[in-house]
């Protein structure tokens, strides 16, 4: 090693070269004992990083990252080293070769087990973040690949939850936000090749951020309706091929519904309910998330149950209790509640849809009894229906 | 100018905003309250999505397709006036250039690789000023980038740079000057002594036989064999160089793009 780092370190430029190229291969080995064996080269791997040869910088770049992978003694080496300062500069290289290799290196960092608390902060302080943003929102010029590398890196970054409110203050969401409209156009012209692989990471990262206890930064940035388009564009492209990518829109779904009246206001007014209702068949972790969609809906009052109750919510309700998950029924027992609560006339409806049988098959289960009794007896007493009766001969004559 | 009916309204296109009732607990046995949801990184909730990434980066390895034989052009040499190395790449000379002309400083011939190494030792070596500042306070900056801290001496930014950044102890492009050089604050010479095998590894350089742009001239001038292997013609033709060419002469990032749409071309 010592002979290999002179030549690393040498003036002749094709020396130097091959000296890399040894380098690398040895970096491949699955041996940690290797890789710590390629310590004393680290340093001049992290000084090449700010040359200028794209090659050359490429080896030092995949050398480090398949170093970094194989032992923790080389990360724990790597950070006083200045890898973070050394990345930072390195990320505005202009050759995607370059920028796809930094692709690799930064998520080995960034995942590493041992890490939250040592690595993240030293990456917070940094202009890294805001390069790693710079990359994903410029998909388009710097092709795919290094934008969907890069935005699972701040995914990585956001779902640590050190520092995200340094994160929302230098302007992440509205990035985030405006990139996910593109990418909803980009849907709408057809161009969706590969498209999932950035929608997942992006997606996340702006749930997460929405999640942070301080909302009020990301409030002002969010009040943008279009985004709840694009969301429904998304599922609807991506239902049948890439389900999964379902249960990431349902969660941001939820995240603008939950306390923002005015997204809940947007998905009625916009008619998206139906579309939504249309994913309530689907199975397990989707179905749950869109009765949560639609309980934060109701929850907002009697307009919005209103509304809920005139497109129909009451026969999907009917369709999901007689499913054998038990925490979709629980959900659906909630929705129920709450559309009971705000609206009495949709109890009433519920009684001659033959709600009670639909009911009648979870008494006796019990983590749902004592809803399904609470429910009978609070809104579902045919005593309670009669005085409403009028109004709901007036509801069972919309179409549903 | 026509504009389409209607757009004017647009212009108060505010959604009308339903009603919303205040919101109260949930009544036991109901529990449903809206909340935001967050997920930790190693939530299950992540699982499918985290297993289509799996998948996509195990296709992507398993396709790597290897190194792509470069386009041959006709035999060309360096442009730098004293540098008669040939190349058949754009790749090749590319890589030489920035090894060795980029970072050269224009004073000793030496070349670093990077700007801020380079700039770091033209401040050290050849400012005069220099130490007369450093008499008064601390001048010799880290050189690893990012870090701010300076120092008293090499010798006290050395000990940082093994202590606190683990550099290796014989690194080498932090060279100290030789002992004729005018360090003022130059410790006794039995310290200096203990410190000198540590900053070259003489051993790998006379091995290797591939040092001499990293030594400067008084170096060399010692050690000619070393200068002979070396591609660099001789010492005198180095003092010509103009170093550090600026980008908009003919270098730099400009003529890196050059190289790449050559590439594509081909």
């Amino acid at each position: 090693m010592r002979v290999l780092t002179g030549l690393f370190t040498s003036s002749l430029a094709d020396v130097r070269m091959e000296a890399a190229r040894c380098l690398h291969e040895l970096s491949h080995s699955n041996d940690p004992a290797v890789a710590e064996a390629c310590l004393p080269a680290t340093s001049y791997l992290l000084t090449y990083l700010s040359g200028h040869s794209v090659e050359f910088t490429e080896l030092c770049v995949y050398t480090l990252g398949n170093l970094a992978v194989e032992s923790e003694t080389v990360r724990k080496q790597l950070l006083p080293q200045g890898i973070i300062p050394a990345l930072a500069s390195c990320l505005q290289s202009p050759h995607v070769a370059v920028l796809e290799g930094l692709g690799y290196l930064l998520p080995q960092l960034l995942q590493a087990t041992e890490d939250p608390a040592t690595i993240l902060p030293l990456v917070l302080d940094s202009a890294l973040p805001l390069h790693m943003l710079r990359l994903v929102s410029s998909n388009l010029e710097l092709g795919m690949g290094v934008a969907v590398e890069f935005a699972w890196c701040l995914h990585y970054v956001v779902c640590s939850h050190v520092n995200n409110g340094l994160l929302i203050s230098q302007g992440i969401v509205s990035t985030l936000v405006l990139l996910l409209l593109d990418l909803a156009s980009a849907v709408v012209e057809g161009a969706t090749e590969g498209l999932e692989l950035l929608l997942c990471p992006v997606l996340r990262c702006l749930s997460n951020l929405l999640a942070e206890d301080e909302p009020e930064s990301c409030k002002v940035q969010m009040q943008d309706e279009r985004l709840l388009v694009a969301v429904f564009l998304f599922m609807q492209r991506f239902l049948q091929q890439h389900p999964f990518l379902v249960q990431e829109c349902l969660w941001l779904l939820n995240n603008l519904t939950a306390d923002e009246p005015i997204f809940c206001s947007a998905l009625l007014t916009l008619d998206l309910l139906p579309a939504l209702l249309q994913l309530l068949p689907c199975s397990g972790t989707v179905t749950l998330l869109a009765l949560t969609v639609l309980c934060n809906v109701a929850e907002k009052g009697p307009a919005y149950c209103r509304q809920l109750h005139q497109k129909a919510v009451l026969p999907s309700l009917l369709s999901t209790l007689a499913l054998s998950d038990a925490q979709v029924v629980g959900q659906s027992l909630e929705l129920l509640h709450l559309l009971f609560l705000h609206l009495p006339e949709a109890a009433a409806d519920f009684l001659s849809q033959a709600g009670l049988q639909a009911l009648a098959q979870h008494r006796d289960n019990p983590p749902l009894q004592e809803r399904v009794r609470a429910l009978e007896e609070r809104y579902l007493q045919p005593a309670a229906a009669t005085p409403v009766s009028p109004i709901r001969a007036s509801a069972a004559a919309l179409p549903s | 100018m026509l504009l389409p009916p209607g757009l004017s309204l647009s212009l108060q296109a505010e959604r009308p905003l339903l009603p919303v009732r205040p919101r109260s607990p949930p009544r036991a046995p109901f529990c449903f309250s809206a909340r935001r949801l967050r997920f930790h990184r190693q939530h299950e909730f992540f699982e499918d999505g985290d297993i289509h990434r799996h998948l996509y980066l195990q296709d992507i390895l398993t396709n790597v397709t290897e190194v792509t034989e470069r386009s041959k052009v006709s035999e060309f040499s360096c442009h730098i006036v004293g540098c008669c190395q040939v190349f058949d790449t754009l790749e090749g000379y590319e890589h030489h250039y920035n090894t060795l002309h980029r970072n050269m400083c224009s004073f000793c011939k030496r070349s670093f690789p990077s700007g801020h190494l380079l700039d770091t030792h033209i401040l050290e070596w050849h400012d005069s000023l220099f130490q007369i500042m450093a008499e008064k306070q601390n001048m010799y900056q880290c050189l690893v980038e990012g870090c701010a801290e300076k120092f008293k001496s090499s010798k006290d930014r050395k000990d940082h740079l093994v202590k606190v950044h683990l550099y290796p102890s014989d690194f080498r492009f932090d060279r100290p000057k030789k002992a004729k050089s005018s360090i003022k604050h130059s410790k006794p010479h039995s310290k200096r002594d203990v410190s000198m095998p540590m900053d070259v590894n003489v051993e790998t350089c006379e091995q290797s036989q591939a040092d001499s742009m990293e030594i400067c001239p008084s170096e060399s001038t010692e050690n000619p064999t070393q200068l002979a292997s070396g591609p660099i013609p001789s010492v005198q033709e180095k003092q010509l160089y103009k170093s550090r060419i600026p980008s908009t002469v003919c270098f730099g990032q400009g003529a890196s793009r050059g190289f790449k749409s050559l590439k594509k071309k081909a």
